[in-house]
């Protein structure tokens, strides 16, 4: 694969250098701070990851701090409400863990979540994320590309999208006693989507491993896409050759299409995407094409009719 | 019976109870301000806690009618003209929240919002549909419209709660569990007094 290279970023939205490592520096230890008081012992033990692989790409922007990333959540698995998920996922059990990947591919295999921590040397990506409700955050996700694990599973030449499956157990989920949605949760992308550098298979964010609530021990993070693309708990991947229906394609086919690229000409149909609130800032900001991402993904989607496929 | 009919003096006490529990959400969401604890996004929570409590008043506010005619009780009705006038008070809040939090004097994107957003098409007049009631709400505008005008006026609090429980309806992303509650209620409350309007024992009476 071609290495990644970093879009040019304009001269207004770079912070100073000194600034900008002032605030990490700040965030590093507030954040280290926090989850160690947020994490139970036995997540801490598996986790805390040493050494990180030097990123090739980071959002010039100021982070979300960890207490509002982990307290306001969508996990509808936990509730609907934004903080049910806080308050209710410590009853997740991350280990054991494994994840399926299957389907159209030369060598399926169930890799334990302890290999797939292994697999590749694990990057922090700060990425913008854009939930579909308009409001954004930005994250320091701690992963690598999901194409790492795809090819080691060799996709056959029929694989024409990916399937997410997330965990189903209601007794280990308890929203998932109600029917607000299809369970499990599904969401997918086309294989191109998935191969993608920018598309992460995520372990862990703010340093340390993934905290129940953030979708733990393992999800996805599509940048350019609104946050429920973003599947959490994954415990299936399916290779395909049909686009697969998604639970809020199911649940709201006018409202959630496949794609859901960030894109704030096509609205909601309930409410504008123009734009959104940045957590922790008062006045709304315009909403970027792709979510800022458009010179790496723009190509993905060349002729195709965003409002049609949205 | 007693119940049904207190005096001036008990109703004042249950009134004055009464506006101080009313003033009770606006207390914590205040506290939570100042304390920093409305969660990751305050705008949003200020947002939906007013909200909330304006169609809360708003049900409320049309217990009383319904009350009467099923129990004989007599002395919530009593009661009603502060419930409305705090009905307004928190949708008031809640438009506020919107305007200035929420939009920040964003004229533009107001007017867009009401024209495509049809949560907002039907919750805007629902709020606008509030103020003559309010401003109507005193004794000395009673007398200058007169009962019969008066009420007709004031019927307009019907499709201002229809409005209300829809525009709640259509925001939600797509737990419908809370609007249903609401849309219930509202039903029950409506639909006694068709069928009070409907029976023949029901007629003459308000």
């Amino acid at each position: 694969m071609k290495p990644y290279k970093a879009p040019a970023i304009p001269a207004s939205e770079i912070t100073p250098k000194a600034l900008f490592y002032a605030r990490r520096k700040f965030m590093q230890t507030a954040g280290g701070a926090a989850l160690a008081a947020l994490l139970p012992q036995t997540t801490r033990a598996a986790g805390s990851f040493g050494d990180l692989k030097k990123s090739t790409y980071g959002a010039e922007e100021e982070l979300t701090p960890l207490t509002a990333i982990t307290a306001y959540n969508n996990f509808y698995e936990f509730g609907t409400g934004k903080e049910d998920p806080a308050a209710r996922a410590g009853s997740l059990k991350t280990r054991p863990w494994s994840v399926s990947v299957e389907g159209e591919v030369h060598k399926p295999k169930v890799f334990d979540i302890d290999d797939i921590l292994k697999m590749a040397p694990l990057e922090e990506r700060i990425y913008r994320l854009r939930c579909v409700e308009a409001w954004s955050m930005v994250v320091p996700w701690l992963g690598f590309p999901l194409a790492e694990l795809l090819k080691r599973v060799e996709p056959t030449g029929n694989a024409k999208y990916v399937e997410f499956v997330s965990l189903h157990d209601p007794a280990q989920m308890p929203g998932q006693k109600s029917t607000v949605l299809d369970w499990p949760y599904r969401e997918g992308l086309r294989i191109d989507e998935a191969m993608h550098p920018l598309t992460l298979l995520t372990l862990g964010l703010y340093g340390d491993v993934l905290p129940n609530q953030n979708g733990a021990p393992i999800r996805m993070v599509i940048p350019w896409k609104y946050g429920f693309k973003s599947a959490k708990s994954i415990v299936g991947i399916r290779l395909l050759e049909q686009q697969p229906v998604t639970s809020w394609m199911r649940t709201g086919p006018n409202e959630y299409g496949f794609y859901a690229n960030v894109n704030p000409e096509v609205d909601h149909p309930r409410w504008s995407q123009a734009k959104e609130r940045r957590i922790g800032e008062f006045l709304k900001r315009k909403t970027l094409m792709f979510n800022g991402y458009a010179d790496e993904v723009a190509p993905l989607y060349a002729g195709m009719d965003l409002s049609k496929y949205f | 019976m007693a119940i049904k009919n207190l005096d001036n003096k008990i109703v004042g006490r249950i009134k004055a109870g009464v506006f101080l529990l009313a003033l009770i959400p606006l207390l914590k969401l205040s506290i939570g301000a100042y304390l920093g604890k409305l969660g990751a996004n305050p705008i949003e929570k200020i947002s939906h806690v007013t909200g909330y409590w304006t169609l809360t008043f708003l049900l409320i506010t049309l217990t009383p009618t319904p009350l009467r005619r099923l129990s004989g009780w007599s002395w919530p009705v009593r009661l009603r003209r502060m419930l409305g006038l705090f009905t307004f008070f928190y949708g008031c809040l809640h438009f506020l929240t919107y305007l200035v939090l929420d939009q920040f004097f964003d004229w533009d994107g107001i007017l867009k919002d009401i024209v495509k957003r049809p949560y907002i098409t039907v919750g805007f007049p629902a709020f606008l549909s509030m103020i003559p009631l309010a401003i109507t709400s005193t004794d000395n505008m009673m007398r200058r419209l007169g009962g019969k005008y008066w009420r007709l006026l004031h019927t307009l609090v019907y499709p201002c709660a229809i409005g209300g429980v829809v525009h709640y309806w259509w925001l939600v992303k797509n737990d419908l569990s809370n609007p249903i509650i609401f849309a219930v209620l509202l039903g029950i409350l409506l639909g006694t007094r068709v069928v009070y309007r409907l029976r023949p024992t029901g007629q003459g009476k308000q």
